[in-house]
């Protein structure tokens, strides 16, 4: 069938970008970024006062440009220096994701440009959260990350990490390397916006790895247009006790190819996992895989992957279930469909035209609430979500 | 208010209503009786406008302004508002900002009528999403008190509530027809009464909503035609001793 080539991944030619010279001056302040570029990183979620973050990183084609922590008890540092610092971290990099992956593992494993390294420290509950922002300027750039994020026994911290590129960039490639480890008893917010360009192609390699007692929550939102984009993080919830749960809302206009999905592996009693996906193509293609693997008792895990398809588009939805002992508990409940011409007659006898109803139907299909967002986040998702609106009805 | 004129309405190319005529006016609260599929429920929703119920012919007038093409929200904002009875949940939607919804852009105290129907509890719940009938009816009143409509289109207020729930929702009901039961704020009662002009079409199988509103006038849809006016609580009596074939030879 020819209307499956549509299916087919975008291949990347690493050739094609530049990975060296692309080094940016430091600077002192977020503020001193042109106006343009701060536009960018606050829709990409970044607080460019910084007033509400615990810390700040920046990182603007090949070169970290920003970076601060303002809280006792979270360190936040380029990813080079905590290299120098701590000895090549041998317990942590590369520890968690397989250098010898792909080709992109094996390309950021080569040349690194930068990234965060975070971490707690043993205890410390970290108020506000700490922000990250990878941002690609110029074209053709190729950009290499590799992050790190280390939770602490009982700390806690959340992160918002923002991706995004000024909005002349016509062409790019991002790989980027996160590990992240959750001791025991520690727990993580990470949650990322992504906000790439129509002609940018997107390979992040992820893996977390969770203690006892340790709990990780994944918001992931991906609105705006992008080329390709495939990735496939994996939590593995080693200790009695771990918790895990992603939950994505992915957006795919006419152009985007995403493929994007999600693995919580269950290794140790009572652990339970959760994969929230809430997708929606208005042309685009969007394929959703999530896994649960149940390999101890008792653990729980329930997946929940929703597509709306509002006018054309291709929802691949792809749900699967493993279990590997007895007395697992994993469940599923996925669906591709579209608006309920009765949930718009229902807006609509209440005063909302079309559009309205519409769209207020889509906004709650993203449950964007159930993240629990800090409310300058939530605002600027929800400006971003009216942007997005403009193309989709 | 609302005259409906020789109202011939076609659902999945079947005729449901073969002409219809009928009158309310300002402030008179109509109760419309028959059988299942007699086509009640089907003139709501051609009332309302939805999808589906195609006019072949006929008119409706609402407020002197011929609706009978108007899209739902036009007929929405015109003041016609719908009690449904099997609304659909919508996810994500909380009831409070469903309620905020209907407001339009009018100044409303969720909270204050959330405690009016008992519903302050469920406020922070998806709209619908899983209630049991009597919250169905409470949330549906709830959302018709935000919206204060000028012609109310009941589905059926009683069906699926139990007795204690009756009581509340025949009171709100009659609340939301008739204005507030008590004089407040100086303003005597039959000032309220003449500002709060509501009028009322009402869809009863059982009556029981008769017994907490003051109903005009009755009427009896079967198979598509009205059959008669009449006192609603006669028409109620007749159907009771006698059902509905009976009732039609004897009060048309």
């Amino acid at each position: 069938m020819s209307q499956l080539k549509k299916d087919e991944r975008k291949r990347v030619d690493l050739g094609k970008y530049s990975f060296d010279n692309g080094e940016q001056p430091g600077i002192k302040d977020l503020r001193q970024l042109s106006e343009e570029d701060r536009r960018q990183l606050t829709m990409a979620g970044m607080d460019i006062s910084e007033t509400q973050r615990s810390g700040s990183y920046l990182h603007v084609n090949h070169s970290k440009v920003h970076c601060k922590a303002t809280q006792k008890g979270v360190e936040v540092l380029d990813i080079k220096e905590a290299l120098d610092k701590y000895d090549g971290l041998p317990e942590y990099y590369w520890q968690a994701v397989d250098k010898d992956k792909d080709e992109f593992t094996r390309a950021a494993a080569e040349k690194i440009h930068g990234g965060y390294f975070i971490r707690t420290s043993k205890g410390a509950k970290i108020k506000h959260p700490v922000q990250s922002c990878l941002f690609i300027k110029g074209d053709n750039v190729g950009q290499n990350v590799h992050n790190i994020i280390i939770v602490e026994e009982d700390s806690e911290l959340q992160v918002i990490t923002g991706c995004t590129t000024s909005s002349n960039v016509v062409s790019a490639l991002h790989l980027g390397i996160s590990e992240f480890y959750i001791k025991k008893g520690g727990s993580l917010t990470f949650t990322m916006v992504h906000n790439w360009g129509r002609e940018v192609m997107v390979r992040p390699r992820t893996v977390c790895i969770v203690e006892e007692d340790g709990v990780f929550v994944n918001n992931y939102i991906m609105m705006m247009p992008v080329s390709s984009l495939q990735s496939y993080p994996a939590v593995f919830l080693n200790g009695r006790g771990a918790t895990g749960r992603f939950h994505s809302i992915l957006v795919a206009p006419e152009g985007s190819h995403i493929d994007s999905g999600n693995k919580i592996v269950l290794n140790a009693p009572d652990t339970r996992g959760e994969i929230i996906a809430r997708t929606i193509t208005t042309g685009g293609t969007i394929i959703a895989p999530a896994l649960i693997e149940g390999n101890a008792v008792p653990a729980k895990g329930h997946l929940e992957c929703k597509g709306l398809i509002l006018s054309k588009g291709i929802i691949h939805a792809i749900p699967e279930l493993k279990g590997t002992v007895s007395g697992v508990e994993l469940s599923h409940e996925a669906a591709v469909g579209k608006i309920a011409q009765q949930e718009i007659e229902y807006l609509m006898a209440r005063g909302l035209d079309e559009e309205q109803a519409t769209s207020t139907i889509v906004r709650g299909f993203m449950n964007v609430d159930i993240m629990g967002l800090p409310p300058e986040l939530k605002a600027s998702i929800d400006k971003t979500i009216e942007e997005t609106e403009k193309d989709m009805f | 208010m609302l005259t409906i004129e020789d109202l011939y309405v076609k659902v999945g190319g079947k005729e449901i209503l073969k002409g219809i005529n009928l009158h309310i006016d300002e402030g008179e609260n109509y109760i419309l009786f028959g059988p299942n599929g007699s086509g009640k429920t089907s003139l709501l929703m051609t009332l309302m406008g939805f999808d589906g119920y195609d006019v072949v012919q006929g008119r409706i007038i609402f407020k002197g302004e011929d609706i009978t093409h108007m899209s739902p929200f036009e007929r929405a904002r015109l003041g016609i508002g719908m009690s449904f009875q099997r609304p659909p949940t919508i996810q994500g939607l909380k009831t409070r900002d469903m309620v905020r919804l209907c407001a339009g852009g009018k100044e409303v105290d969720v909270d204050q009528l959330a405690q009016e129907v008992n519903f302050t509890g469920l406020l922070e719940r998806d709209i619908n999403a899983g209630f049991s009938g009597g919250e169905i009816k409470r949330s549906e009143l709830l959302q018709l008190m935000a919206q204060r409509p000028s012609l109310v289109l009941f589905d059926e207020p009683e069906s699926g509530v139990d007795l204690e729930n009756m009581s509340l929702i025949g009171r709100i009901t009659r609340s939301i027809l008739d204005g507030p039961l008590e004089p407040r704020n100086g303003v005597s009662m039959k000032e309220l009464k003449s500002r709060h002009q509501i009028s009322g079409l009402i869809i009863t199988h059982t009556g029981y909503i008769l017994d907490y509103i003051n109903a005009d006038r009755g009427t009896v849809l079967y198979e598509g035609v009205l059959c008669c006016v009449a006192r609603p609580r006669d028409i109620l009596e007749h159907i009771s001793k006698y059902g509905y074939k009976e009732c039609v030879r004897c009060l048309s």
